[in-house]
């Protein structure tokens, strides 16, 4: 028997998004991602109401921003509009005991964590582990089985962004599974749908867990001199803005870590392989001239958002497009919709590998707040699509994907694929 | 107002007409100044505004702050004189700044 309510919600599949009641959108519905239908439901509202007010969910009433250049204009007032004390809709439990992360904290707090944590992701420490990803992808790719149908987010995503996010934490590889568990478990809960549907009490026995695993490793590194490459505990150990911290907000911004490092390039990686296979003539761009590549990665990252929206609270009244905010309601940056947005990016319904500024999108968000590992993340698709480009003519989407039932990580919990070599 | 002048990594000169206030790295978008990506929009977050200062400008640009510098370790090819020029707001005494733009933002 459905017990679903959102199976029922007059914003769902099936619903016509051009003659729904605007005052019935509730973009928050879990199924439009999971069924890959939001798409229209987004061109309407640029359309008719970019702004919009969304008066009953069951995360109370939000606003939506839809167009790239509102949502520019919101990121770029972070006083007005503040990441506290969340980005995701839900605000969270009472009994929560959990710190935010820096990705929610408003400066001068988030300026000094962030900026501990930065060096990992430098330009000098990508220098450093390139070789090392390269190395991985190249065992991941080359172990592929020719002609036979397997689960790419399984045996490809997963396993190389694993082990890249254990390499940034130094963590011991052969456990990695544990950062993609409690990953998943990060962005899950009874409430806000996600990757798992766990009980309240699973949800803190398996933080509770992570935060005992990571207590070891930070009391190993906090003295420890530091090593090449940098890890992301040793730095938030040995930072005096970070080093006192208490232990719920190490786990705040570890989650953040381990959820910015791992869902989104895992998702990017899986929708670039979606992407091709409908476009079979941009792959032969690429074919052609696999120097592409370097257009390609930023494409695949505005095409596949990995990270639907981000959430904004108003700190003062104010007025977005003519529409009246009120101060303390929450705002939905939808970087889905904005990456969308014809006024914007011209053609953007098209997935194009070689177009001229192909990184303006708003998947890394914008202003303050924009993604820290985004040169990791290019960087961890350039050498996986350099290396596919030398091994395989194409990889074949044999069955439907299995997308994320959430409105908030927009990806794959499954892709069944066969690859073909050259 | 303030003059600008950005220098290309070839040679070429884009002198740029700005206003007391604005960052150096608005005057160079306010006039499609190539090779500015500045992908934050002035939040200090990107890396990708990055410039090459004159010596003799380097006291009067003002000082880096720490979210600036770590930032610049995001850039390519750092020197001495690198800076994020959505952190430089111009002012008179910058009247004549000369700006040299690297190669690459990426």
């Amino acid at each position: 028997m459905e017990t679903d309510p959102w199976a029922l919600h007059p914003c769902r599949p099936g619903a016509d998004p051009w003659s729904l009641p605007l005052a019935q959108f509730d973009l928050s519905n879990p199924r439009l991602y999971a069924e890959g239908v939001w798409h229209p439901f987004f061109a309407r509202l640029r359309q008719q109401e970019p702004v919009h007010y969304c008066a009953e969910s069951p995360f109370g009433p939000y606003w939506s921003v839809t167009r790239f250049r509102d949502i520019q204009e919101v990121e770029s007032q972070h006083a007005l509009f503040s990441s506290e004390p969340t980005v995701l809709l839900g605000n969270p439990p009472r009994d929560f005991y959990l710190q935010p992360g820096f990705i929610a904290m408003d400066p001068p707090r988030h300026t000094l964590t962030r900026a501990a944590a930065q060096p990992a992701v430098g330009v000098a420490n990508l220098g450093l582990l390139e070789p090392l990803i390269r190395e991985r992808a190249v065992a991941i790719l080359d172990a592929l089985p020719l002609g036979v149908e397997f689960d790419w987010v399984e045996r490809v995503a997963v396993e190389l962004t694993t082990q890249m996010l254990a390499t940034l934490f130094d963590f011991p590889l052969e456990q990695r599974h544990l950062l993609t568990h409690w990953s998943d478990v990060a962005t899950s809960s009874p409430r806000q749908p996600g990757p798992l549907r766990i009980t309240p009490e699973e949800w803190r026995q398996s933080m509770r867990e992570c935060l005992e695993v990571f207590t070891g490793l930070w009391n190993e590194r906090a003295a420890r001199p530091p090593r090449q490459p940098l890890d992301l505990v040793s730095l938030l150990a040995q930072h005096p803005a970070t080093c006192a911290m208490t232990p719920m907000e190490y786990l705040g911004n570890l989650l953040l870590l381990i959820v910015g490092g791992n869902d989104t390039t895992r998702h990017s990686l899986t929708g670039g392989v979606l992407a091709l296979h409908e476009n079979p003539e941009q792959l032969a761009k690429l074919h052609a001239e696999p120097g592409l590549v370097a257009s390609l990665v930023p494409e695949i990252i505005r095409w596949q958002t990995p990270l639907a929206y981000m959430r904004r609270t108003a700190t003062a009244d104010c007025e977005l497009a003519g529409r009246r905010i009120r101060a303390g309601e929450k705002v939905l940056l939808w970087y889905l919709s904005g990456n969308r947005d014809a006024s914007e990016i011209p053609d953007a319904d098209l997935f194009i590998v070689d177009r001229a500024r192909p990184r303006h999108h708003l998947s890394f968000g914008f202003g303050i707040h924009r993604c820290m590992g985004n040169r990791l993340a290019e960087m961890q698709l350039r050498i996986v699509w350099e290396e596919i480009l030398r091994r395989f003519r194409r990889i074949e989407v044999c069955g439907p994907p299995q997308r994320v039932m959430s409105c908030f990580v927009h990806g794959f919990e499954r892709l069944p694929v066969r690859v073909h070599g050259l | 107002m303030p003059t600008v002048l950005f220098v290309s990594h070839t040679g070429v000169e884009y002198p740029v007409d700005a206003h007391v206030g604005d960052t150096v790295m608005t005057a160079a978008l306010d006039n499609a100044v190539p090779g500015i990506e500045a992908e934050c929009g002035g939040g200090c977050s990107c890396g990708t505004c990055h410039v090459y200062l004159d010596a003799a400008w380097v006291d009067r640009a003002g000082d880096i702050t720490e979210m600036e510098e770590g930032m610049l370790d995001f850039v390519v090819a750092r020197e001495p004189t690198s800076r994020l020029c959505c952190q430089i707001t111009l002012n008179d005494s910058l009247d004549g700044l000369v700006v040299r733009i690297p190669k690459s933002q990426f």
